[in-house]
């Protein structure tokens, strides 16, 4: 292993989140984006090749070291690490109508789902896994929704484009019909204020 | 989601405890309608409204009414399709538009939103096979050095203080008020130039009093607005005055 590829390790191994390319480029001034990811393949392979324990998994727009699925069982029986708290049927559904259609109001979220999402949005957003991402020009000027980085990681996913698409669900996607909500909302947003 | 009645509702319906339906177990009304729906093996795009109806009002009297708002709601539309549907119409009236279209529309998207959260719970599942390494709190702020001051590093910091107030007036009426915005623009141009400036450079040659607060006045409310940033390496060093870096992408 060379230099950059160790300090890569010992980056990712400290660092509590995902780090980006970018992220890990900062730790040598000599290094470029592209050495950074030579560097991150050898510690991939490294980690394949010799079976290790844990390996390299791109997520959330970043890398992560995290451990290998078949130990995980082993890991909770011993108590060294816990589950996070499940994710209610409620709060899925919210999270899968704004991953798909954000920035979403509210009135859309509850127009989809059938009940009211004032809770729900709550408790999501404190969980950080959604945010407010601006406000609709439509009446009362609302609050606009969009999924957090924290969200991709806690599905595992490298960014949006790993949801399913529509032509994977069996149900086929509707095309959007703003005509029920006035002006097209899902378009007009401008950002929230800072 | 359990129906424990095995006989077929439409039997249940007539039977006194009629259907028993836990309600916590579904997320909204469109859930509980997809459920009946299901247990019936009804084809969504053709909805026996009237039939459906009459169980949706079975299944949410158990409810408490608190709670029930929305499926109130959703049993209203019911009951006014099903009043829609047995108005009669024309045949031949090729303007007609079936009232069920509507609702047909929201279940499959629902539906579709179903399917979704449902492929999104096992991703978090599979998430939750890889362990990252256990939680950090994030580092707290380092506390600040703790203060090591004898008598003559006071005096030291109290005549540098004083040196930079050239003439040490200390009781006059002030001309000129304060101009905290010809500050404002000078520290901003400063800033603009340099990036970052210490504060003897923010105060200029030779300033007067009224130069130095407006300059302290200046920074303080650069400083609240997020412009700039204020910094103090060590302990008496000359503070340092830098333009607030715009947030990093995460």
């Amino acid at each position: 292993m060379n230099l950059l590829t160790q300090l890569c390790e010992a980056a990712l191994f400290s660092a509590a989140r995902p780090l980006t390319v970018e992220e890990l480029a900062t730790l040598d001034p000599e290094a470029t984006l592209a050495d950074v990811r030579t560097a991150l393949d050898e510690l991939r392979e490294h980690y394949d090749f010799n079976q290790h324990g844990v390996e390299l998994v791109e997520l959330a727009g970043g890398y992560q070291i995290l451990t290998r699925p078949v130990h995980a069982a082993a890991i909770e029986r011993a108590q060294f690490s816990a589950r996070a708290p499940r994710l209610t049927a409620a709060a899925l559904e919210t999270l899968a109508v704004i991953a798909y259609r954000q920035p979403v109001g509210r009135a859309e979220i509850e127009e989809i789902r059938g009940v009211s999402a004032g809770g729900v949005l709550r408790t999501l957003q404190e969980r950080g896994l959604l945010e407010v991402v601006g406000r609709s020009e439509a009446l009362g000027r609302p609050l606009l929704y969009g999924t957090t980085p924290l969200f991709l990681e806690l599905l595992g996913l490298r960014d949006l484009t790993d949801l399913p698409k529509a032509e994977e669900l069996t149900i086929a996607l509707h095309p959007h019909r703003p005509e029920a909500q006035g002006p097209d909302d899902a378009e007009a947003y401008v950002p929230a204020e800072s | 989601m359990t129906a424990p009645n095995a006989v077929p509702p439409t039997i249940a319906l007539g039977a006194e405890p009629g259907f028993v339906v836990q309600l916590e177990a579904f997320s909204g009304p469109l859930d509980l309608l997809l459920h009946l729906l299901r247990e019936e093996k009804i084809e969504i795009a053709d909805i026996p409204i009237a039939r459906i109806c009459d169980q949706f009002l079975k299944a949410i009297h158990e409810l408490g009414l608190n709670q029930a708002a929305d499926y109130l709601e959703m049993a209203s539309r019911l009951v006014r399709l099903k009043v829609q549907l047995l108005l009669p119409r024309n045949l031949d009236d090729d303007e007609w538009e079936d009232p069920r279209a509507e609702l047909v529309r929201r279940l499959l998207e629902y539906q579709q939103i179903r399917e979704i959260a449902q492929w999104m719970g096992s991703a978090v599942e599979r998430r939750t096979e890889r362990l990252a390494r256990g939680y950090l709190p994030p580092p707290p702020d380092l506390p600040p050095l703790p203060l090591t001051l004898d008598l003559l590093g006071l005096l030291q910091a109290v005549d540098r203080v004083i040196a930079a107030i050239p003439i040490p007036v200390l009781h006059r009426v002030v001309a000129r008020p304060l101009d905290v915005e010809g500050a404002t623009r000078r520290i901003e141009a400063l800033l603009e130039a340099h990036g970052e400036i210490g504060w003897l450079d923010a105060l200029g040659p030779e300033p007067t009093i009224a130069d130095l607060l407006s300059i302290l006045l200046a920074l303080l409310e650069l400083a609240r607005r997020g412009v700039l940033q204020l910094r103090q390496p060590a302990p008496f060093a000359p503070m340092v005055i830098a333009r607030e870096s715009a947030h990093p992408a995460v």
